[in-house]
């Protein structure tokens, strides 16, 4: 130690310093960050980590009425469900209720959005009355919808009856039931997809359109080559939230056919409830729901997958 | 070539206060012509109304001799550089040059010999496939010229082209633009704020303020000989040096700010009405240093220097004025210093002091002119 000159053994000493206050400066960074986090991690963890696990680990078990573990039973939950046909049938309803819901509300939305972007008088009413169906609870919508359905004095089948057609079980028949499910499922999202795209389109800038006129493009060209695709990004993402949304659908089934008739309209979540809170089988009702979350994780992961090359980000 | 004649033309929205009024100018074939003012002074709307994006609200615009106020855009055979390129950001370069003449479905073949020569003519022809997100400034300007260019309209709008480049790339582009217009034969309506920009590429100039014209002509007459005292205040960097001023009552003396006393020949001045306020104005190059000449001397103090290397320019305090003198070379003055100042009647020009307007020009300003050709 007595050859080491007293200066490069101050110089080591300023290098352990700097590295000391770095590594402070870090942790103090990393501490604050948590703490800006905290409260969407804890209530991401009550209500979204905490029931997501819980939900897993109910998966490998037999439970009693009360939702309490009973018996270790494996995957057997999951092989069960799969020769179940009430679950299989509702898995395919699904996805017909996604591919009858999805790209309706896309498409009608987006018309609506693109009339309504014009700039005209009084198009904040017309904007208004398009994003209304955001403001209705799904329980109000549905029971508005139950009465236009009704066999007798709904006003579709009053409307039918005028032009001399038969009136139509809506709720009833097997043939009509998803469709009228998927009508009331359309009409309720329109408003939040069309305020979405509205936006998207508003945010395009005025000159592209402009200098698209004055080279001499047609309305349907600009529409093609400019709002289309620069509107991608918000397609996709309504897109994914709708498939998303459409996924999810329970409130307007358990009001208006109870997964009836037949089981024609029983989505999988709504297996799930039935599963869960009538047959008090939580067991296989979270076994269920895990299915559902690997499928909706699988068709986003998916559309990102396609959806990307098809997307300009500006 | 297109003729582009305004007459009368005036816009309001919602029938409120005129945002533009009476603008009557015509606009010949294959000229550059400017349009510059300070912003909100109406230029870029009436550029606009001449591309058909905007209305008319009254009077008439004809283009070619053909009254065009109700034709839309397309129609009006031309093309529009805009501000901020209006470049797709979706679509490559060759694509976003390509777009108008696809929408016109013009023959393939004929897009692709287009496509080459403005490419070519612009230098585009290495970045044809690559999206505007990945060129620099200059080069998404190009790929805009590059969309007029293919487009063949005989009259070209440009509204602020080169407001987003940096100083150096601008003053490239002004060659460039200018270069293009000559080449191309286009008729050109040029919107700026820099009357720099306006000075040096203009044939004509028309200078707008609160959408009234204040003054059309060419850039040394609009420099030389400006009708109002916000031409004068407007054109020319830096800016005419502007001053509230009385004539003695013998016609000898003119007294500047309370300041500045100079000897004047009476019959040069025996014009100028003796009732009514004057503001006399002398640009900066015409205040010439007075070290070793004694005729029309005054002191000021400096209370700013700026060194530009090829010239020098200093700021006085004259009354509430800031006047600036360019003086050639390289001068060593300090601030606060008492500096001679050599100012000749025959550089002053004299305004009106309540309308503004021009009585007299410089006798000598004119003269340059003659000696420049």
């Amino acid at each position: 130690m007595s050859t080491v000159s007293p200066i490069i053994e101050k110089k080591e000493d300023f290098a352990a310093q700097i590295n000391r206050v770095k590594k402070q400066k870090r942790m103090t960074g990393l501490l604050k960050g948590i703490l800006f986090l905290l409260p969407s991690i804890i209530l991401f963890g009550v209500f979204v980590f905490y029931p997501l696990f819980r939900t897993m680990y109910l998966s490998f078990f037999l439970t009693d009425a009360k939702g309490a573990t009973t018996v270790f039973v494996g995957l057997e939950n999951y092989v069960y469900m799969f020769s179940d046909p009430i679950f299989l049938k509702s898995i395919k309803n699904t996805f017909l209720f996604v591919i009858y819901t999805v790209p309706a509300t896309v498409i009608i939305s987006l018309f609506l959005a693109v009339i309504s972007n014009e700039k005209l008088k009084g198009i904040g009413l017309f904007r208004t009355i398009f994003t209304s169906t955001m403001g209705i609870s799904v329980a109000a919508a549905s029971v508005f919808w139950l009465y236009l359905f009704n066999p007798t004095m709904g006003l579709l089948n009053q409307i039918l009856e005028v032009f001399g057609a038969e009136s139509i079980g809506w709720l009833t028949n097997p043939k009509w039931a998803m469709i009228a499910i998927a009508i009331t499922t359309i009409w309720m999202n329109i408003g939040f997809t069309f305020l979405i795209l509205l936006g998207g389109l508003q945010s395009i800038d005025t000159s592209l359109y402009e200098s698209a006129e004055i080279e001499g493009s047609g309305y349907f060209y600009k529409l093609r080559r400019i709002t289309v695709p620069m509107l991608s990004p918000t397609l996709f993402f309504v897109i994914t939230v709708s498939i998303i949304n459409s996924f999810q659908t329970f409130g307007q089934i358990d009001i208006l056919t109870q997964g009836g008739p037949a089981n024609e309209t029983n989505l999988i979540v709504y297996s799930i409830y039935r599963e869960a809170f009538v047959n008090y089988q939580f067991g296989s009702a979270s076994a269920q729901a895990i299915v559902l979350f690997i499928l909706i994780l699988l068709m986003t992961a998916l559309q990102f997958k396609l959806g990307e090359r098809r997307v300009h980000y500006q | 070539m297109s003729r582009v004649e305004l007459a009368d033309i005036t816009k309001s929205y919602d029938k409120q206060k005129d945002v533009l009024n009476g603008i009557d100018v015509s606009i010949e074939e294959g000229e550059f012509f400017v349009l510059v003012g300070p912003s909100g002074s109406g230029k870029s709307t009436l550029l606009r109304m001449i591309a058909g994006l905007e209305e008319i609200t009254g009077g008439i615009l004809k283009i070619n001799d053909k009254v065009v106020n109700h034709l839309p855009p397309k129609d009006r055979d031309l093309s529009m550089v805009f501000q901020n390129y209006a470049l797709y950001p979706h679509l490559t370069v060759e694509q976003n040059i390509l777009f108008g003449l696809k929408a016109k479905k013009v023959d393939k073949q004929e897009q692709q010999r287009r496509l080459k020569e403005a490419a070519e003519m612009l230098g585009l022809s290495e970045l044809l496939k690559r999206k505007p997100r990945e060129l620099s400034g200059g080069q998404r300007q190009r790929v805009a010229l590059g969309r007029s260019v293919v487009s063949h309209a005989p009259l070209c709008l440009m509204d602020e082209p080169l407001s987003n480049l940096d100083a150096k790339l601008r003053a490239n582009m002004r060659v460039q633009i200018r270069r293009l217009q000559k080449r191309l034969g286009l008729t050109m309506i040029y919107v700026t704020h820099d009357q720099v920009e306006a000075m040096t590429m203009g044939d004509r100039i028309m200078v707008l303020n609160d959408g009234k014209i204040q003054q059309v002509g060419k850039p040394i007459t609009l420099y030389n000989e400006p009708e109002n005292l916000f031409v004068a205040s407007f054109i020319g960097s830096p800016k005419m040096n502007l001053g509230n001023a009385v004539l003695s009552d013998d016609l000898t003396q003119l007294i500047i700010e309370n300041q500045l006393i100079i000897n004047v020949d009476p019959m040069m001045v025996r014009d100028l009405p003796k009732d009514r306020n004057l503001v006399v104005g002398i640009r900066a190059e015409h205040l010439f240093s007075g070290m070793e000449k004694d005729e029309h001397i005054s002191y000021l103090e400096a209370v700013n220097v700026e060194q530009l290397g090829n010239e020098t320019s200093i700021a006085f305090d004259v009354g509430d004025e800031l006047w600036t003198a360019k003086w050639p070379g390289q001068w060593n003055i300090h601030y606060g210093q008492m500096i001679p100042v050599q100012i000749m009647p025959k550089y002053l020009l004299f305004f009106d002091g309540d309308t503004g307007k021009l009585l007299k020009s410089a006798e000598l300003g004119k003269k340059q002119e003659v000696v420049a050709v």
